[in-house]
This record gives C-alpha cells, sequence and structure tokens, in this order.
C-alpha cells in the first residue's frame, strides 16, 4: 500500500490536463449557445440588431415594437429551440448507451411515429388540442413506441443488433404511419392540424409551451446527466456490468424512462424531429472518448447549437417563409447516418 | 450417392413441386373469384354468372357497358399492382435475405410519394403526369442507394440501413410540402399516399400490362440466379455467379416494379411485404416462391380493395388503408418471428 501512493500519481496528471480541457471545451460550448441563442433571438424576417436585443433583454421597453417582437416571439422560441435541442441530444446519447447501438434515433427507432399516432388519436377521437394534451399523448405513444421497438428487436440470439433494432424501428414507423393516414383520411380538420405538427417546427410556439414543457425537460436533463455512471457500466456488456454490481434491468428501465421524458417532452413542444439524436453523441463522442460522463453534457450543449443553427438556416434561406427546422436537420442529419453506415464495419455495429 | 437416396430425394421435390403447384391452382381460383365479385358488385348489382359470361364475351348490352367499360379497369389495375407488389417484395426480401426488407419498408416508395407529393403540389398536376413522377422518383431513389451502399460491391445490410435513411428523408420532403398547400390539394395528396384505385382507367391498365411483357421475361431468367445468391454471397462466387451483375439485374426489376406499381395506384403499403412470406410457408418452398408470391399480392390488393368500397356503406376508403390495417399486426407476428430464429439480421 506504501508504493501504491507514486505509482496512482504518475497516471494522475495527464488524466487531470484531460479533464481540464474537457472542462475548457464544456465552457467553449457554452459561449458558443449564447451566440447562436442571441443569433436565433436577432435573426428572422424582421432582422434586429444585436444591440437591440441586449437592450430588449436588459430594459424592456412595451412601446419599442423590436422589444416586444424579442420578448414575446423570439425569445419563448429560441428557448423552446434550447429545451428541445438538449432534450433530444441526450435522448440520443441515452438511446446509444442503452441499446449500444450506434444508429440509435427516436426518429429511426420508432418513437415519433408512436408520438405521432397518438397525437392524432387525441385530436380525432377527443377533439383535443391544447398542447399539454398533445404532451401526455406524446409521451404515451413515444412509451409505447420505444418498448415496442425495444422487444421486438431484441428477440433472438444475438440480442439487439443494430440492424435488428432498426428495421423493427422502420417496419413499425410504416404501420404507425398508415394506421396514422387511416385516421386522417376521413378527417380534413384533423389532418389540416396534424400537417403542420409532424413537419417539426419551433414557429408559433409562444411563451405558454415553454412552460408546459420546461418541467418534464429540466426534471429529465437532471435525471439524464446523473446516468453516466450507469451508462458506463452498461456499456462494458451484461456480464460485466453484473459483475461490478450494477442491476442491469432497473438500469435498463431508469434510463429508458428518462428517455421517454425527454424525447416524448420534445417531440410534444416541437413535433418530431429527426437525426438530432443520432448525430449530436456521434460528434461528442468524437472529443471526449467513450465516458458517457463527458458525452453526456457535451450531448446536452452540442444538441442546441446545431438544432437553434438549423433554425436560424431554415428562417434564412427560404425568406420571406420559412423552412421548418425539422426538414433542414432531416437534410443535414441523413447524409451524417448514411457515412456513419458506410463508414463502420458490420462488428463494430 | 445410393440408388435410393437418390429416389428419396427425388419423392420428396416431387412432393414439394405437387404442393406448389396446388397452391398456385388454388390462389389462382381464389383471385379469379375475388376478381368476379368486385366486378358484380356495386351501385348497380350483377350476378357473378353473368359477369363471367360477359367476361367471355356472352353478356347483354348494359351488363357489358357496366362490367367492361366501367369496372374492368380498377379491378385489372388492382390486379397488376396486386401482381407486380408481390413480385417485387420477393425479389426483394431474397436478394436481403431478410424479411423485413421490401420496397415499402426501405426508401423505395418513399422517394416515389416525395416526387408524386411535389407533382400533385407544387406543380399541380394530375393523372398520368403524377405517375410518370412516381416512376422517376422510385427509380432514382433506387439509384441513390444502391451508389451509397457500394462499397466493393453492395451489401444487403448497407443496402437496408442505407434506404432507411433516404427514406427518412424523403419523408420529411413529402410533409413539407404537405403543409405548402391549400387543405384541399394536400388532402388529394394525402389520397394518393395511402394508395387508392379509385377511378383508374384504362390507361393505367395498358402501361402496368406494357411493364409486364417486358419485365416478365427478364425476370425469369434472372429467378434462376437469385436462389444461388440466397445461398450467400461467398457460395455465389464459389459457384461462379457474377454476383454483382446478377444482384443489380434484380435490384432493377424489382423497383421497375414497384416503381410502375407505386405509379398506377401510389404507395399501397404491406402487399409486397406481406404477400412473399406467406408464399413461401404456403409452398414450404425454401427459395423465393415467385408466381405465388405474385398471386398472393393480387389477391391480398383484390380482397382489400373490395373491403375498401363496400364494407363501409357509402363512404369509399382508399384501398391503403385497409391492407395498412391487416398488414400492421401481420408484420408484427413476422418481425417477432424472424427474429426469434435468427433471421432478421
Amino acid at each position: 500500500m506504501v508504493e501504491a501512493g507514486p505509482e496512482t500519481a504518475v497516471p494522475s496528471r495527464p488524466r487531470r490536463t484531460r479533464r481540464t480541457t474537457l472542462v475548457l471545451g464544456l465552457v467553449g460550448c457554452v459561449v458558443l449557445l449564447v451566440l447562436v441563442s442571441l443569433l436565433s433571438i436577432a435573426i428572422g424576417s424582421k432582422q434586429i440588431p444585436l444591440s437591440t436585443v441586449i437592450d430588449a433583454l436588459r430594459h424592456y421597453n412595451e412601446a419599442d415594437t423590436d422589444h416586444v417582437i424579442v420578448r414575446s416571439l423570439r425569445v419563448p422560441r429560441t428557448l423552446i429551440g434550447l429545451m428541445v435541442g438538449a432534450a433530444l441530444g441526450l435522448s440520443g446519447a441515452l438511446m446509444q448507451g442503452v441499446t449500444r447501438n450506434p444508429l440509435a434515433d427516436p426518429g429511426i427507432l420508432g418513437v415519433n411515429g408512436g408520438a405521432a399516432l397518438f397525437v392524432v388519436g387525441g385530436i380525432y377521437w377527443f377533439g383535443l388540442s391544447s398542447l399539454t394534451a398533445y404532451v401526455w399523448l406524446a409521451f404515451l405513444g413515444a412509451a409505447a413506441a420505444s418498448v415496442a421497438v425495444y422487444l421486438l428487436g431484441s428477440m433472438g440470439r444475438e440480442g439487439a443488433t443494430p440492424v435488428k433494432l432498426a428495421l423493427a424501428g422502420a417496419a413499425l414507423t410504416a404501420m404507425l404511419g398508415s394506421l396514422t393516414t387511416a385516421l386522417l383520411i376521413g378527417d380534413v380538420d384533423t389532418f389540416d392540424q396534424f400537417r403542420f405538427w409532424s413537419v417539426g417546427s419551433f414557429a408559433g410556439r409562444g411563451p405558454d409551451i415553454a412552460k408546459q414543457v420546461a418541467p418534464f425537460i429540466l426534471i429529465g436533463i437532471v435525471l439524464a446527466l446523473f446516468s453516466g455512471r450507469v451508462l458506463n457500466a452498461l456499456s462494458l456488456g451484461d456480464d460485466v456490468a453484473k459483475s461490478l454490481g450494477q442491476r442491469v434491468g432497473l438500469a435498463r428501465a431508469f434510463v429508458a424512462v428518462v428517455v421517454v421524458l425527454l424525447c416524448g417532452a420534445a417531440t410534444a413542444a416541437a413535433g418530431p424531429i429527426g437525426f438530432i439524436g443520432l448525430t449530436i453523441p456521434h460528434v461528442a463522442r468524437l472529443v471526449t472518448g467513450p465516458d458517457y460522463r463527458w458525452i453526456l453534457p457535451y450531448s446536452m450543449l452540442l444538441a442546441p447549437i446545431l438544432l437553434l443553427g438549423s433554425d436560424v438556416i431554415g428562417r434564412v434561406v427560404a425568406q420571406p417563409g420559412e423552412l421548418q427546422v425539422g426538414i433542414v436537420t432531416a437534410v443535414l442529419g441523413a447524409p451524417f447516418f448514411i457515412i456513419l453506415v458506410r463508414r463502420r464495419k458490420l462488428a463494430d455495429l | 450417392m445410393t440408388a435410393e437416396a437418390v429416389h428419396v430425394i427425388a419423392r420428396a421435390r416431387a412432393v414439394r413441386k405437387t404442393r406448389s403447384l396446388v397452391v398456385i391452382a388454388v390462389l389462382a381460383v381464389a383471385v379469379f373469384a375475388t376478381f368476379c365479385v368486385s366486378l358484380s358488385l356495386g351501385d348497380f348489382k350483377i350476378p357473378v354468372i353473368d359477369v363471367v359470361k360477359t367476361l367471355f364475351g356472352g353478356g347483354d348490352r348494359a351488363t357489358e357497358f357496366i362490367v367492361n367499360r366501367l369496372r374492368l379497369p380498377r379491378a385489372l389495375t388492382g390486379l397488376l399492382v396486386g401482381t407486380a407488389l408481390g413480385l417485387s417484395g420477393a425479389i426483394f426480401q431474397s436478394i436481403a435475405r431478410n424479411p423485413l426488407a421490401s420496397p415499402d419498408i426501405i426508401g423505395v416508395t418513399y422517394g416515389a410519394s416525395a416526387f408524386a407529393v411535389f407533382a400533385i403540389i407544387t406543380l399541380g398536376l394530375t393523372g398520368v403526369a403524377v405517375s410518370a413522377f412516381a416512376i422517376v422518383g422510385a427509380v432514382l431513389t433506387a439509384f441513390i442507394m444502391y451508389v451509397l451502399a457500394w462499397r466493393h460491391g453492395v451489401s444487403s445490410y448497407r443496402l437496408i440501413l442505407i434506404g432507411i435513411g433516404i427514406g427518412a428523408i424523403a419523408t420529411s420532403i413529402t410533409s413539407y410540402l404537405l403543409t405548402k398547400a391549400r387543405v384541399e390539394i394536400a388532402q388529394q395528396a394525402l389520397i394518393w399516399l395511402t394508395g387508392s384505385l379509385n377511378g383508374r382507367d384504362w390507361s393505367n391498365v395498358r402501361s402496368l400490362a406494357v411493364t409486364f411483357v417486358v419485365l416478365l421475361p427478364v425476370m425469369a431468367f434472372l429467378v434462376r440466379q437469385l436462389r444461388i445468391l440466397q445461398l450467400g454471397d461467398e457460395t455465389a462466387y464459389g459457384l461462379g455467379l457474377r454476383v454483382e451483375v446478377s444482384r443489380l439485374g434484380l435490384i432493377v426489376v424489382a423497383v421497375l416494379l414497384a416503381a410502375v406499381a407505386t405509379a398506377a395506384a401510389g404507395p399501397i403499403g404491406f402487399v409486397a411485404f406481406v404477400a412473399p412470406p406467406i408464399a413461401r410457408r404456403l409452398t414450404r418452398s425454401p427459395g423465393p416462391a415467385m408466381i405465388t408470391s405474385g398471386l398472393l399480392g393480387a389477391l391480398v390488393v383484390g380482397l382489400s380493395d373490395l373491403v375498401a368500397q363496400h364494407a363501409f356503406g357509402e363512404t369509399q376508403l382508399p384501398v391503403g388503408v385497409v391492407t395498412g390495417v391487416v398488414g400492421a399486426p401481420y408484420l408484427m407476428f413476422l418481425l417477432a418471428r424472424a427474429n426469434r430464429v435468427g433471421s432478421g439480421g
């Protein structure tokens, strides 16, 4: 035990510098995030100079139209973007960790499809139109779909391989999609509401919506950030995790609940947005290495940067209208998915 | 091999062959029966006997007009579309060696849909022009998928995953386009997206028939190679098959079949997906069971269209709603089963 002191001291120095770099990286992400948020407040169908934006945030003046736009439209929209982004980034990382599957994403794994079907069912059968109702429906749908996909995909000897999970997700999405269409086909009003929800957009989301989803997402974020250690253990494989004293089934269930909480709330607020949950954890992993205690916070900060960035791009390229953020992320994210499929060897997946 | 062993194998083959022939005969009768029933039902009911008479040229003026002019195009379109989907699905699933890889699960029909919706909503087109766009969309999507999946040859696994990725882009483009139109036009696009046989005329039948005349001989030739491909790439190489060439040829045929069917009736879901596995079960054939798949496809579409047209009183549903609702539970079952026996990928 006496000699152990110097031996542990030697490797600890590079570890400490690495930790400093990672912390500095997080600080950098925060700075970037603040910048993107300011851009997201400033840019839109009416450009507002950054100085006015800061002014509106610090000394609000009701008589100034620019201030009103900033406070009542742009800030809520940006806040929702921040929350949805963080939720999607974290849920992607959690899903990839718990399924040990680099292709896990709420869109690919059919979670969005489940949320969509439940929301449509709610509008169609119960005439629901409040966002709170959508939130709960989206939760239920997301939960049902993720359980179904995971059960279907993990049957068989090899367990949940990426191809099996992806196919189970795609098949379930096709099925849920055709049930959703069956409901929409006879009902113009439901369809008219649904088609705008189903693209995935922040447009027209006011402060009330931000307030309603905030508690779910904040709780989800806290729980997610605490699950890094669990994911690290799970990533070693079930047997090793068990031998390290991890209760594997319980850990999986806990992470799954957090995923549903985050995905459901994000989908309810903004509609189905694909590929953020897929791409961001991979980018985070490039920076941090395989330690989920770092992957999670990085995913949480990087995802809203990408999401708000996509939203700003969508507002700039299609002026005077705007391109919904769900379209922009699909167009940016799908090529990434394809590169991933092409680069990885079968065995890695 | 002893003479006795040869005899046993020969007998087993003969049994399987008779079984296939019986299944094909029964299915053919069922398809014809459904066909006649769908011709007999409508606002003006015609006894099935008269329908059969009319089909063989012995009906009176009025029934001839109703059957041949009004109802036959729709029924024939359904028949041909179903057959095409069944065949296309059988080829796709055999190439990928995965019971879940059908053109409606991986991206091909999503690409066709995005193009067709673009034609309907942005360009304001209808009818044949929309069909043309759908064909271009399906072929283009399949081409992109194939090129992207190419890396020292195409592995079926990469093809599936890349198909899913491209399908996701196509879907998001479709839902974007749906927000860009007045709700009536978007609704029209939605009906197309579900797959419907309403209002199909002889021009649809003609284009489908031409495709069949051209593609069936090619397919008959390629199916022999498909049996070898199913043994796995390495074995197929070993047996002297030019694997990539054969696979490309088969994919082209399967994509064209799916494209033409989608162009004629919209993306009728689950038919291409459901027909081949049932066909293999019925015939107990280890191979793709092409004829049975085609017949089953026709039967599924025919029966579903009967239900869609007549089971809900005045409202006529698009046929795709019925195939979706019927196909979905089967999909769940198959998914569970395929994964349990370890053939799900």
